[in-house]
């Protein structure tokens, strides 16, 4: 295969050309209640060629990878209809690598009747605790190998093993639902999935006291974030603005992403880096076959760094981060976030609430979409702070803001970094992308919380 | 292929079904005002349902030279697959559905370059400090479904759709507007796109002072389909009653809404993009109400929801990747009887909504909605006066759709897949940040 895929690339009228060719195997169990809902296996392959002439991208994809030559020669046909400029892309050196499977418990190697006794025990779990209307208990796990290839030499295999779990309990009081959920992943470890009984436990139980829990009222507060949902916020409300696809051909975004803007406080510090070794936004290359980095976004408050494809980074004249991801074969990688996080600083969680007289503890996430400019997101769980203790459970709040005015009022980091792998993102189409995020808590001067 | 895969599955189990779809799409995609990239795309899909001693397998692939493989992932699964409750149909007689149109697959990647250009240069006819991404898309796909029961179905379905978005940035202030169209026609009119877009940069030119209270607010059809519809369909997924987790078990017949609410699935329309003649069950395509009169009116099941809570299959079976589930085709909430550009008109104070950001993500199945105004507008006397920012909306649709909510009497088809009025909500939470 590796002599056919240089042979399709040789001696084409392009700037660029690359292949990419993808082997993949999953499984999935979905039950819904005490019903099993979803379980089945797949296999797939597929791959896709991606050229670039004179500044435009020609692109096709397919599930046969026969004429490989063919398929090169209609990409860069369909590139030079779009390209009308000069191509520019961050100089790479060729890379010849064949990346080693990082795995620590093999879920394949596990039965899918082991699979879904443990889920029965989970389920066991939620509907031993009273009240409990239903619950959605979802497993996953998939294997893929991805070979890359491109014109100026590089031919780099990889593969990996991603594993997720998704509970949720509900409880119902005549039309009253709540409910309540953990999300779970991980990169090659089914081990990750195991042993979580208490965790599901406590949901089941929060999703029924949540019916009896009142809402807040709407309006101004300060806000504490817990590692979850501080990493949905570092992820949504300044991650995506790090993405260089929005910035490079946007010069008021330039103007706002200047480096050496000041963004937050002096304690704040974020990073991004699929080279941060271990999650599942960990990976040795990135789609385009550029090593994985670890980059400052944020250090001591001011902006000093971004996320980048080749062609961000050569357009802006920066070094390629490799953060181009594509989801499978048939998408263009883009720049995409990986592991994403906010570093610790030195506060307790106690110290952080205690000055608290009316404040919302939010914890846990349903979702999170950003604007750029705007945020918004919903915590799974949420308390009153007063008089610096934790008071009342609320119903789920959904926090909301501007990026900017948020960032600087970050005025606490805790000492407890978590990362939360249970996520993925979705851009461009590209959805779900194995991502992690995390945080230590935070303490947010003033947040805007929806209420009644 | 799929015939010898259907009749290795019969000689061992009770009952099988074979769904193979493959597709065709090229896109033209625009960033940043100009044209980025062409991407083609061919795919297949082929799954493999089976009831074995009562049970359900299942497997999926795109690797179609290995039927024994297929075959054997499904049996495994069937071991401890979910208790079967359903006889897949025999050979159906189906509705005439127009979902196909050879001008689509005719247009070529020039043409939909030429839309994707006059899109952005209209836009920024208007505005040249708006810098559009937009794309033209084209889709073919083909589906064919054989069971082991005689039924038998299969079509061929084109779809269209044109899409821009622009984005205007002051400092950090940043607008985001757009609209997106799709048939399975091709369209070449993109003057409803960019008039739309125009207007909302008209509408948003200012930023009005903030507001906040218990306010009226309208959702354009936009914002109804952001904001209300997921809270509104997900009570009707035949998933959700039969495990009583939707706040309408037991409701069915009772009235829970507006009298002037009426919606409608609607698979039987002639191209638009989620019609067909069948279901991904081979049950037949038909008109479900969901809400009469404000009554509660029909639940949406496939075949195996059905058979859990002893109904019919209302031909709502939709494939994701998994086993069949039931979804809505296409809906249509019926116009009701006032002008809402009356009803703005009569305003004291209050917002227009087209985009609230975030709308789906909260507790959509207990009818929530909420979310920050990403696109909206104050109302003043009667006048849209610019644009809302830092604004957060929220509510819940069976405390929210009930009296004094006005459905308007001229729809419109949101991204191909819902058709709708403007809806004015008398009272809603709105808080602003300062």
């Amino acid at each position: 295969m590796r002599e056919l895929i240089a042979d399709a690339l040789k001696g084409h009228n392009a700037d660029y050309v690359e292949i990419r060719l993808e082997d993949s195997k999953s499984s999935r169990i979905q039950y819904r209640g005490r019903d099993l809902e979803d379980i089945g296996q797949s296999t797939g392959s597929g791959g896709n060629v991606r050229a670039l002439v004179n500044g435009g991208w020609g692109f096709i994809s397919f599930n046969d990878p026969d004429e490989l030559r063919v398929k090169v020669e209609l990409a860069v046909k369909q590139a030079k209809l779009v390209g009308n400029e000069k191509s520019v892309i961050a100089r790479s050196d060729p890379i010849v690598d064949i990346v080693p499977l990082d795995l620590r418990k093999d879920p394949l190697a596990v039965s899918l009747e082991d699979k879904k006794s443990l889920l029965d025990e989970y389920i066991d779990v939620i509907w031993s605790t009273p009240n409990i209307q239903t619950s959605t208990v979802g497993y996953g796990d998939s294997f893929k190998k991805v070979v890359f290839a491109n014109s100026e030499g590089s031919y780099i295999e990889q593969s990996r093993v991603d594993v997720t779990a998704r509970i949720t309990a509900m409880a119902r009081d005549g039309s009253d639902v709540q409910q309540s959920g953990i999300s779970i992943g991980s990169k090659g470890d089914f081990g990750a999935v195991e042993g979580i009984h208490q965790q599901v436990k406590d949901c089941a139980e929060r999703a029924v006291q949540m019916l009896s829990a009142p809402k807040v009222k709407g309006g101004q507060y300060i806000v504490v974030l817990d590692p979850i949902l501080a990493g949905v916020f570092t992820h949504e409300a300044f991650g995506h603005l790090s993405e260089s696809d929005f910035v490079y051909e946007n010069d008021r975004m330039r103007d706002i992403m200047v480096l050496g803007r000041k963004f937050g406080k002096p304690l704040l510090n974020i990073v991004d880096g699929g080279a941060v070794p271990g999650y599942r936004g960990s990976y040795k290359y990135d789609d385009e076959g550029i090593p994985s980095t670890k980059t400052y976004l944020i250090k001591e408050g001011v902006l000093v760094g971004r996320l980048h494809s080749r062609e961000t980074a050569a357009k802006m004249s920066e070094r390629p981060t490799g953060n181009a991801r594509a989801i499978n074969y048939s998408h263009q990688p883009i720049v995409r976030m990986s592991n994403t996080y906010i570093e610790p600083g030195a506060t307790t969680f106690e110290e952080m609430i205690s000055g608290i007289k009316e404040g919302v503890y939010a914890k846990n996430w349903y979702g999170g979409m950003t604007s750029m400019e705007m945020f918004t997101f919903s915590a799974g769980e949420a308390y009153m702070i007063r008089n610096g203790k934790i008071a009342e459970l609320l119903r789920p709040v959904v926090l909301s803001g501007n990026v900017f005015t948020t960032l600087e009022n970050i005025d606490a980091i805790g000492n407890d970094l978590d990362m939360n792998q249970g996520g993925g993102c979705g851009k461009g189409g590209q959805s779900p992308l194995p991502v992690s995020n995390g945080s230590p808590h935070i303490k947010i001067g003033d947040c805007l919380v929806g209420g009644s | 292929m799929i015939e010898s895969l259907l009749n290795k599955a019969k000689r061992v189990c009770q009952q099988a079904e074979v769904f193979w779809v493959t597709s065709q799409n090229t896109d033209a995609s625009f960033e940043a005002n100009r044209l980025k990239s062409v991407e083609t795309r061919q795919g297949r899909y082929l799954s493999l349902r089976i009831v074995k001693d009562g049970r359900i397998g299942y497997s999926s692939t795109n690797k179609i030279d290995n039927a024994d493989e297929i075959l054997q992932m499904a049996l495994d699964v069937a071991k401890f697959g979910a208790v079967a409750e359903f006889e897949l149909p025999s050979l159906q007689s189906y509705p005439n559905v127009e979902v196909y149109d050879d001008n689509v697959n005719q247009v070529s990647i020039e043409q939909m370059v030429d839309l994707g250009n006059t899109m952005i240069a209209a836009v920024r006819d208007h505005n040249a400090e708006v810098i559009c991404e937009a794309g033209v898309t084209k889709n073919a796909i083909s589906v064919t479904l054989l069971n082991s029961n005689g039924g038998e179905a299969s079509y061929n379905k084109t779809s269209f759709s044109l899409g821009v978005e622009g984005l205007l940035t002051r400092g950090t202030d940043m607008l985001f507007v757009g609209e997106h169209e799709s048939s399975c026609r091709p369209l070449s009119d993109v003057s409803k796109i960019t008039n739309t877009t125009i207007e909302q940069l008209e509408r948003a030119k200012e930023t009005a002072s903030p507001i906040q209270g218990q306010l009226p607010v309208v959702f354009t059809p936009r914002g109804v389909a952001i904001a209300l519809i997921s809270p509104l369909v997900i009570a009707y997924n035949g998933k959700n009653i039969v495990q009583g987790s939707s706040p309408l078990v037991g409701k069915l017949g009772k009235s829970m809404y507006t009298e002037e609410l009426s919606i409608y699935d609607d698979a039987t329309i002639n191209y638009r993009p989620g019609c067909r003649i069948c279901d991904d069950e081979g049950i037949p395509s038909r008109r479900t109400p969901l809400i009469e009169h404000g009554n509660v009116a029909n639940f949406l099941y496939d075949l195996q929801t059905a058979g859990m809570a002893k109904a019919q299959s209302t031909g709502s079976a939709n494939r994701g990747g998994g086993l069949p589930s039931p979804s809505p085709s296409t809906l249509v909430v019926a116009e009701g009887t006032t002008s809402i550009e009356d009803v703005i008109a009569d305003m004291k104070q209050g917002l227009v909504i087209e985009i609230l950001m975030g709308a789906g993500q909260g507790n959509t199945i207990g009818g929530e909605f909420g979310g920050n105004v990403l696109l909206g507008y104050k109302v003043e006397n009667g006048t849209i006066v610019g644009r809302v920012k830092n604004t957060m909306v929220s509510g819940n649709i069976y405390s929210t759709l009930k009296e004094g909510v006005i459905i308007g009497n001229t729809s419109e088809w949101v991204g191909g897949a819902l058709q709708t009025p403007s809806v004015y909500c008398p009272s809603l939470p709105v808080t602003t940040q300062s």
